[in-house]
């Protein structure tokens, strides 16, 4: 017999939105960090290993990814102050919905150069040196 | 005067004990840590990015000599022990809290967090001794 559905306590809309963006992202950074420090472990074994390893980051479609991942970091972080202000602050579950869109704001105003100089040398080297 | 015996009252709303090791206010600090060790990861973990994504051709730049150039200085050294420190406590509290959520069998559930509390001791052994035990002169 199926079990019955316990009651929900999601809301939908950007309060339960961004919790679940905050969880996907979160989760997506600690496995990067697992691949990152046996990466970052190869320097013990030597340096043509590790050199190796990181060329494969050097790559474009892994350069994208790269891009992925600083987003969600930064998403991460500027929620993460989100969070501890709706946590803290008495007025924080009160402006919950607008310190999202200000969040949003400044990830995108960060990422636009970000994503620039991250895509730089794989753009000029696909499209010939612009 | 036996008569205004006191009653046997229970106290009221008497405290629910967890599992068989009682209460405890483990969760408690879990979510202030959360919280403390996201205000610092913003500050290391984005200056981290900044540095090796973005600045200065990014990854591009990355090697050996890169990695054996930040190393040689006590500061970056601090710097990626406390990083690796915090981001794996962080990370691994997030994951453990997430399983809680979804995974309902107690089997499941231990099985998953035993795997995780294990690569969480894997990645800080390793990440601390390569960061206290890094040679430049390896070959």
């Amino acid at each position: 017999m199926p079990t019955a559905p316990a009651g929900t306590l999601y809301r939908g809309r950007e309060g339960m939105w961004s919790w679940v963006a905050h969880r996907i992202t979160g989760a997506l950074t600690f496995f990067f960090l697992f691949a990152h420090v046996l990466d970052t472990a190869l320097v013990r074994v030597s340096p043509d290993a590790y050199d190796t390893v990181i060329a494969t980051y050097k790559n474009p479609v892994v350069n994208l990814l790269e891009v992925g991942l600083v987003g969600a970091v930064l998403f991460h972080a500027l929620n993460g102050l989100r969070v501890i202000a709706i946590d803290f602050w008495s007025k924080g579950p009160k402006y919950q919905q607008a310190m999202l869109w200000s969040i949003v704001t400044v990830w995108m105003l960060l990422m636009i150069p970000g994503v620039y100089f991250m895509l730089e040398h794989t753009l000029s080297s696909i499209f010939g040196s612009a | 005067m036996s008569y205004m015996e006191a009653p046997d009252i229970q106290a009221p709303r008497s405290q629910r004990t967890f599992g068989s090791s009682g209460r405890s206010n483990f969760e408690l600090y879990s979510w202030l840590f959360m919280r403390i060790s996201g205000l610092v990861l913003i500050f290391l973990v984005l200056g981290h990015l900044f540095i090796m994504n973005v600045l200065d051709g990014g990854v591009q730049r990355i090697n050996f000599a890169f990695v054996a150039g930040r190393w040689a200085s006590p500061f970056w050294q601090v710097w990626d022990l406390l990083m690796l420190w915090l981001a794996q406590l962080h990370g691994g509290n997030g994951l453990r809290v997430i399983i809680n959520d979804y995974a309902e069998r107690d089997t499941t559930r231990i099985w998953l967090k035993s795997a995780l509390y294990a690569s969480m001791v894997l990645i800080l052994v390793t990440g601390t001794l390569v960061i206290f035990t890094f040679d430049p002169n390896i070959s």
